[in-house]
Order: structure tokens, then C-alpha cells, then sequence
């Protein structure tokens, strides 16, 4: 508790409330990262709702894109990344080095930048995932592949043609079928990383539509350079800015009135 | 003019010039190997020349030269000779003979003068005198003669097949169950037991085999009784030939015959050659062997070499950590694929066949020593030998298909909570298979055409038995083996006939080109029906 409250503090006054009210999902405390010797992340304190959408936005290189990326530990992946501070998902401490990764990326989901279907029929797209888990029996995989589907709100575009490669999707297409495979192993949090920077405003609008049918269900992390998109989605809003979480709060209050200057200046347009 | 060099058109030029140049030179060389090849088979007409002094020369015209005369002065007229294939070897010891154009003193093309394509000595050219049956004539003269032999060679051919059948087949069997008998005899006789019931069984098994071999024997010999049929043929310059009708392969009177019936002749010397054995020293009769070898051969090849290729690969780039020491082990795969292959055959001999041959003989067959078992050329050691020889390409094509994958496909996976090995498995290497079939294919292609390592690790010029037989295992992967490349090699340059050999060379080298080829289409086939499953880019 003393931790919570140490915690809060560091945090917005108004979010402190607001977020004080919420479920966290995913609490990061004073988290670090470097690449090598550059520092990408530094000392980020947060907490994620549970069933909110937290949107975070910055100019390019301020390092949201890494700081989403450690909460499935993706950075992993990249050579001489080096991590302190801790980051817990629903209390569970996920940089321990007893916890096993997959298992923290089948309940932490991604949907990255470009989309990235397999090369593969976008059936076996969708069960890709519960396939790595064990399901085998077709009906189930049928049951689950519909499910996602309609979830991502591509079930009646693609209902007959499932046997296609995936590859024969239009861009936005392509996008929520990336989604629907993250879903598909229902996950409690979902990643995305500017999910439509790559799409046309109507995909664009489509994604958003699905984001919030999806809140309900599964906890969203977004990152978007489009500012407009974090108004209209997100509940909540953090501002980075060189590797620093300058501010973060309810979306409505922290577009109104900010509490920094320099957030002031990133949204008004002023800089970035 | 700097607006012309500016435009690029000449560029254009030059670029389509040289693509047309390399078309040229490709199909140029095809059509040399086509048209020297594919008339071999064509029956052409039988010419009889007579020459000044009464001299008479039948056979076919092959070719038609200027006389070389150097000391002659400028402006002489040119004066030319012809080749003729007179055939009857046995009679004149040279199936070709040159004619000077300006000693023929008369051409005429005689309608019942007879090809007879033998087994031995290649073909008898001449005028039928009689057919007979044992010392009985049953038929005198060309056209009842003609007519005889026609009715009488189909039952010929029948038997001499059927004793075919019995020599290679039924005795063959009881051959091959002898040698195991024997070998497993030698066993206790190397341990020092030279008696005991398991060898007295032994030697009466083999006693048993004894027997079956004396019926066969018995009946070899009731078949080459019925063969008493023969014709006699008076070749030009009047010389007869008694020939018993079994070594008769086909008969033709080329000058009676139409197209139609010429087409047909030429279909089956094609099939001949594509499914017969050779005969009279690889220049005669068909090169079924060396297709097989050569087909086995890559085949086992590609077997070897594409798990070899594809992991070394993987280990590079998915798993190596990159770095100087990854790039020189890339850099030294690289330069592995510019070693001469004749390198790749030292290395075969000394370390496949010498080394890992030799003591597999010693530790399995040393029953069968000093006869070695493995410890000589073989399919098998050709076949790593060359898979050695290609590993580089199936490397450096799947190290770059890898490097093509983007990243996101990866992390996708990644983040599904699949792990790496799954990664690797379920995502990676299906969009990755494309590029590894075309690894494959320039590996099929270099190893199909590559000649210098196999002469040293297991071809011969002629294998006494197929690498896959009725015989258990019937996988002989220790076995000698043709090879169609070595063929070319063996009738063009070290036959003892080599006019007789020149065109079977063209024609090997043509269905050389023809197997290449089937081959790699059905592994593009392949490739393109994986492309479209596993297209990279998006639409």
C-alpha cells in the first residue's frame, strides 16, 4: 500500500484520483532502458486501468514505441538492451527471471505498426496462436477462428474465403486481421503500436470503432503520433517527451488543461 | 548528341544487346547438340557406289568434305570426298570409309539391299542370300529371304529375351544367394571353426543352389537349340555373312521405306536408346543406365544436401551470433562453391571412400575382404561428394531467403507467445521454402552436369548391375554406377570406334540437357505453387 501511495504521487494529481478508482492492469514502476549506452526510457512511473484504453503519444524517438514494447518484453529481442525498475501485470512482476516469456506474450497481445499477417490462409492466421497453445480439435479452432473474427469486425468481409492467403486483404483488412489473431489467445492486454499510421482515414475510423467495441472485454495500450486519434479513444493519455513520461491523465483533462508547459506546447502544436 | 548519351537509350541498347547475345550463344548451342543428334536415329538410304577399279562400297552417306590438297596452287578447283558408313566391321574392319567424289565411277540405290543392326560389330549391310533353318535353306533370295527372316524374328527376339530373362533374373538370384552363402561361411572359417552342423547346413544349401543352377542350365540350353535359325548375307565386294537370327536386333531395307515407316523406325531407336542397354562399348544400343544413375544420383544428392544446406544456414543466421568470425565462415562457405570440383573428388576418395568406406568394410563386411564392400567408389560416396560440392549454394540461397523475412513476421509469432523454435518452424521456414528450392535447383543443375568428381568416386564407364534390384536391400547404395555426363566424356573421347561414336556423343548430351531441364521444372513447379502460399509481399 505504502508503495501504491508512493506511486500515486508521482502521478498527475487529478489522474492519481481518477486512476485510484480504476483496477490497475499493469503498474510500471520507475522503469529504465537502455540501448547499449543511449537511455531510451528514463525512471517511468504509471498504472494502467483495467478495461480503459491508455493512449500514449510523443514525438518520434521519445520512446513509447519502448516503453509499450516492455510491457511483453519484446525489447528483449534486441542486443544489449539493458532494463531496471519493475513493471507488474495484474501484480505479477514480469521482468522475474523465473517467469516464463511465452507465457507473459500469449496474455500480453500485440498488434504492431505494419501489418504482419503470415504468408498463410487467414484462417491459419487467426488459430496461429491457439494452435501454439494446444488446441487441436478443428471444431474448437472453428469455434475460436469465428469468434475473433467477428470480434475484429472482419467476420462477415472474409467469412467465405478463409482458405485465402491473407496476403489478398486490403491494408485496413490486413491490420484488423492482426488483431483478430491477437485475440484469438484472449489475452488480458492488448499492444498496439500505431496501429493505423500505415491505413486511410475510413480504415482508420474502422479501427478506432473496433478499439472501443474491444474495451469491454480486454485492457488496450495504444501508441499513435496522431493526437486526434488519442482524443477520440483513449481514456486515458500519457505525454512522453526524450524518454520521460511528462505527464499522464484522463485524456479530456490532460487535451483541456495541462498541467506542463511542455505538454501544453507538444498538443498545442508548438513544438514536436 | 550529349542529349542522345542522356536519354539512356543506348543503354537500353546495350542491355538488350548482350541479353541477345547470351540467347544466341545458349540456343546456338542447344540446336548444335539437337541437329548433330537427334539425325542420328533417322534411317538414311543405302548407296552403292562403285568406284574405278571394280571396288564397291554400300552404306550411307554421312558426310561430304573438301579434299585437303595445301601444296595445290590458287584457283584449282575444289575437288570432295564423302564419308561413307559401310557397316560390316567384322568384314572390313572400319564401319566408315572415305571416297574421293572424283574416283566414283557410278551411284544407284538398289531396292533390296538390308540393314541388319546386330548386337556385335555394329551394322551388317548387304543383299539377302537365304534364310536358314540349320543347314535346311528355307528361303533363297532377297524377297522371299525378306520375307522369311521378317516371319522369323519375332519368335527369334522372344527367346533371345526369355534367355536373357534367365540369365540375369533366375540365375542372377542364385548367384547373389550363393555370395551370401559363402559370406556367411567365411565367417566361421575366419574364427577358426571349419565344421559344425550351422556349416554342414551351409554346404548343403549351397549344394541345393548348386542343383537349381544345373536346371537353369538345362534350360539355357533346350532355348539356344530352338535358335537355330540364320541368314546369309553377301555384302558388297562379295564377301557372305552367315548370322544366327538371335543377334539380330531389327533388320530394315531403308530404300523401300516411306516417311511413315521411317518416322516409325526412327520412334523406336529413340526408345531404344532412352530404355536399352548399351552394347559394343557404350557406342551402340541405349543409355538406360547412365539416365538411371544420373537420375539416382542427384536425387540422393538433393537428399543430402538440402537438410545439410538448410541448417547450416539456420545456425548462421537465426542463431549465430553476427559478427566477424560469422562473416568469415560466410565468406569462406562462399568461395567453398569456387574450390575446382575435382578437389571435391580427392576429398571424396581420401576421406569418403578410404576413410569412412574403409571402416565401415572393416567393421561390418569384413567377411567379404579384401574385396571391398564400401571402401570403393559408390553411388553413395558420388553422391555426398557432390552434395558437398553444392552444400554452398543451398547455404548462401537459404541464408538470403532468411534475410528477406521481414522482422515483423517474426516479432508477430514472438508475440503470440510462441517460442523461437516454433517461430523458426511454423513461420520462418515455410517463407523461407521458396528460396531453399532454388537453392536446390542450381545445386540439381551443377550436380547433374558435373563430371571430374564422379570419375574418381564411383562412375564407370560400364556397371554391371542397376543401383536398385529385386535383391534385398534393393537399395545397392555401395554399388558402381553410369552416369550420363561420363557417358558424353566416354564415347566421345575414349571410344575405339570413334566414328561410330560422334553422334551417340551429341545425342547423350542432348538427353543430358533434356533430364537437366525436367528436372529443374519440376522443382520451379514446385517452387511457384509455394510462392503463391507463401507470397512475401503484400498485395
Amino acid at each position: 500500500m505504502a508503495a501504491d501511495i508512493r506511486l500515486a504521487r508521482s502521478l498527475n494529481a487529478r489522474a492519481e484520483v481518477a486512476s485510484l478508482l480504476e483496477m490497475p492492469m499493469v503498474e510500471i514502476e520507475r522503469l529504465s532502458l537502455w540501448y547499449g549506452e543511449k537511455q531510451a526510457l528514463r525512471d517511468v512511473s504509471m498504472s494502467v486501468p483495467k478495461h480503459r484504453i491508455t493512449a500514449y503519444i510523443g514525438p518520434s524517438g521519445c520512446g513509447k514505441t519502448t516503453l509499450l514494447r516492455c510491457l511483453n518484453r519484446m525489447n528483449d529481442l534486441v542486443d544489449g538492451v539493458r532494463i531496471a525498475g519493475t513493471v507488474r501485470i495484474s501484480g505479477t512482476d514480469i521482468y522475474e527471471p523465473a517467469l516464463d516469456v511465452t507465457e507473459l506474450r500469449k496474455r500480453v497481445g500485440m498488434v504492431f505498426q505494419k501489418s504482419n499477417p503470415f504468408p498463410k490462409p487467414i484462417y491459419d492466421n487467426v488459430a496461429y496462436g491457439p494452435r501454439i497453445l494446444g488446441v487441436r480439435s478443428r471444431a474448437d479452432l472453428d469455434a475460436i477462428v469465428e469468434r475473433s473474427l467477428r470480434a475484429a469486425a472482419l467476420w462477415d468481409e472474409v467469412s467465405d474465403r478463409l482458405g485465402e492467403s491473407a496476403l489478398s486483404l486490403s491494408g485496413g483488412q490486413q491490420q484488423r486481421l492482426c488483431i483478430a489473431r491477437a485475440i484469438a489467445v484472449e489475452p488480458d492486454v492488448l499492444l498496439m503500436d500505431e496501429p493505423c499510421s500505415a491505413l486511410d482515414p475510413i480504415a482508420t475510423a474502422r479501427i478506432e470503432e473496433l478499439m472501443l467495441d474491444l474495451k469491454a472485454g480486454y485492457t488496450i495500450v495504444i501508441v499513435t503520433h496522431n493526437m486526434q486519434q488519442a482524443a477520440r479513444v483513449s481514456d486515458y493519455t500519457g505525454f512522453m517527451l526524450l524518454g520521460e513520461l511528462v505527464e499522464f491523465g484522463v485524456t479530456r483533462e490532460l487535451f483541456t488543461t495541462p498541467r506542463d508547459k511542455r505538454t501544453e506546447d507538444y498538443i498545442t502544436g508548438r513544438f514536436g | 548528341m550529349k542529349k542522345f548519351w542522356r536519354s539512356g537509350d543506348p543503354f537500353i541498347w546495350l542491355t538488350g544487346g548482350a541479353l541477345a547475345l547470351s540467347l544466341i550463344m545458349v540456343a546456338g548451342l542447344a540446336l548444335l547438340v539437337l541437329v548433330n543428334g537427334m539425325g542420328f536415329f533417322w534411317p538414311g538410304e543405302l548407296v552403292r557406289i562403285t568406284l574405278a577399279a571394280d571396288r564397291v562400297v554400300l552404306g550411307q552417306v554421312v558426310e561430304r568434305e573438301p579434299v585437303p590438297r595445301p601444296e595445290a596452287p590458287p584457283g584449282t578447283a575444289r575437288e570432295y570426298r564423302i564419308k561413307v558408313k559401310q557397316g560390316n566391321r567384322d568384314l572390313y574392319g572400319a564401319d566408315f570409309v572415305w571416297v574421293d567424289e572424283s574416283d566414283i565411277v557410278g551411284r544407284e540405290t538398289p531396292a533390296e539391299v538390308v540393314v541388319v543392326e546386330r548386337r556385335e560389330w555394329g551394322d551388317l549391310h548387304g543383299v539377302i542370300e537365304a534364310v536358314k533353318e540349320g543347314d535346311r535353306v528355307a528361303a533363297r533370295g532377297p524377297e522371299a529371304g525378306w520375307n522369311a527372316l521378317r516371319a522369323r524374328l519375332l519368335e527369334a527376339a522372344r527367346i533371345h529375351r526369355e534367355i536373357r530373362r534367365i540369365e540375369k533374373k533366375e540365375i542372377g538370384a542364385i548367384n547373389h544367394a550363393q555370395e551370401k552363402i559363402r559370406l556367411r561361411l567365411r565367417k566361421p572359417e575366419l574364427g577358426g571353426v571349419s565344421g559344425g552342423p550351422e556349416v554342414e547346413r551351409l554346404h548343403g544349401e549351397l549344394a541345393r543352389w548348386q542343383g537349381e543352377y544345373g536346371e537353369q542350365e538345362a534350360r539355357l540350353k533346350e532355348l539356344r537349340l530352338r535358335l537355330r535359325t540364320s541368314v546369309v548375307v553377301s555384302a558388297a565386294g562379295g564377301k557372305e555373312k552367315e548370322l544366327p537370327l538371335d543377334q539380330v536386333v531389327r533388320a530394315y531395307r531403308p530404300n523401300q521405306m516411306g516417311v511413315a515407316s521411317k518416322a516409325g523406325l526412327y520412334l523406336a531407336r529413340i526408345w531404344e536408346f532412352v530404355s536399352g542397354e548399351p552394347r559394343e562399348s557404350n557406342t551402340e544400343g541405349g543409355v538406360f543406365p547412365a539416365i538411371f544413375g544420373t537420375v539416382m544420383m542427384v536425387m540422393l544428392m538433393s537428399l543430402m544436401v538440402t537438410p545439410l544446406g538448410i541448417l547450416a544456414a539456420f545456425y548462421l543466421r537465426e542463431y549465430a551470433k553476427q559478427g566477424p568470425f560469422v562473416s568469415a565462415v560466410r565468406i569462406a562457405v562462399n568461395n567453398l562453391a569456387g574450390v575446382p570440383s575435382i578437389v571435391f573428388g580427392v576429398f571424396g576418395v581420401g576421406f569418403f571412400i578410404y576413410f569412412v568406406g574403409g571402416t565401415i568394410d572393416r567393421l561390418f563386411f569384413s567377411a567379404a575382404l579384401p574385396t571391398p564392400t564400401f571402401g570403393t567408389g559408390g553411388i553413395l560416396w558420388a553422391s555426398l561428394t557432390l552434395a558437398l560440392l553444392t552444400v554452398p549454394v543451398v547455404i548462401v540461397a537459404t541464408e538470403e531467403g532468411l534475410a528477406a523475412i521481414p522482422a515483423g513476421m517474426r516479432e508477430a509469432s514472438l508475440a503470440l507467445g510462441a517460442t523461437r523454435f516454433e517461430t523458426t518452424w511454423r513461420v520462418v521456414l515455410p517463407a523461407v521454402m521458396p528460396s531453399i528450392l532454388t537453392g536446390l535447383i542450381l545445386a540439381m543443375a551443377r550436380a547433374a552436369g558435373e563430371v571430374a568428381p564422379l570419375m574418381i568416386t564411383g562412375v564407370v564407364k560400364l556397371a554391371p548391375a542397376l543401383p536398385v534390384d529385386g535383391f534385398w536391400p534393393y537399395l545397392h547404395l555401395d554399388r558402381k554406377f553410369m552416369h550420363l555426363g561420363f557417358h558424353i566424356y566416354d564415347v566421345g573421347f575414349q571410344s575405339p570406334n570413334v566414328d561410330a561414336a560422334r553422334p551417340m556423343g551429341f545425342t547423350t548430351t542432348a538427353l543430358l540437357l533434356v533430364i537437366v531441364v525436367s528436372l529443374n521444372l519440376m522443382a520451379i513447379r514446385v517452387r511457384n505453387r509455394l510462392r503463391k502460399s507463401y507470397a512475401m509481399s503484400a498485395v
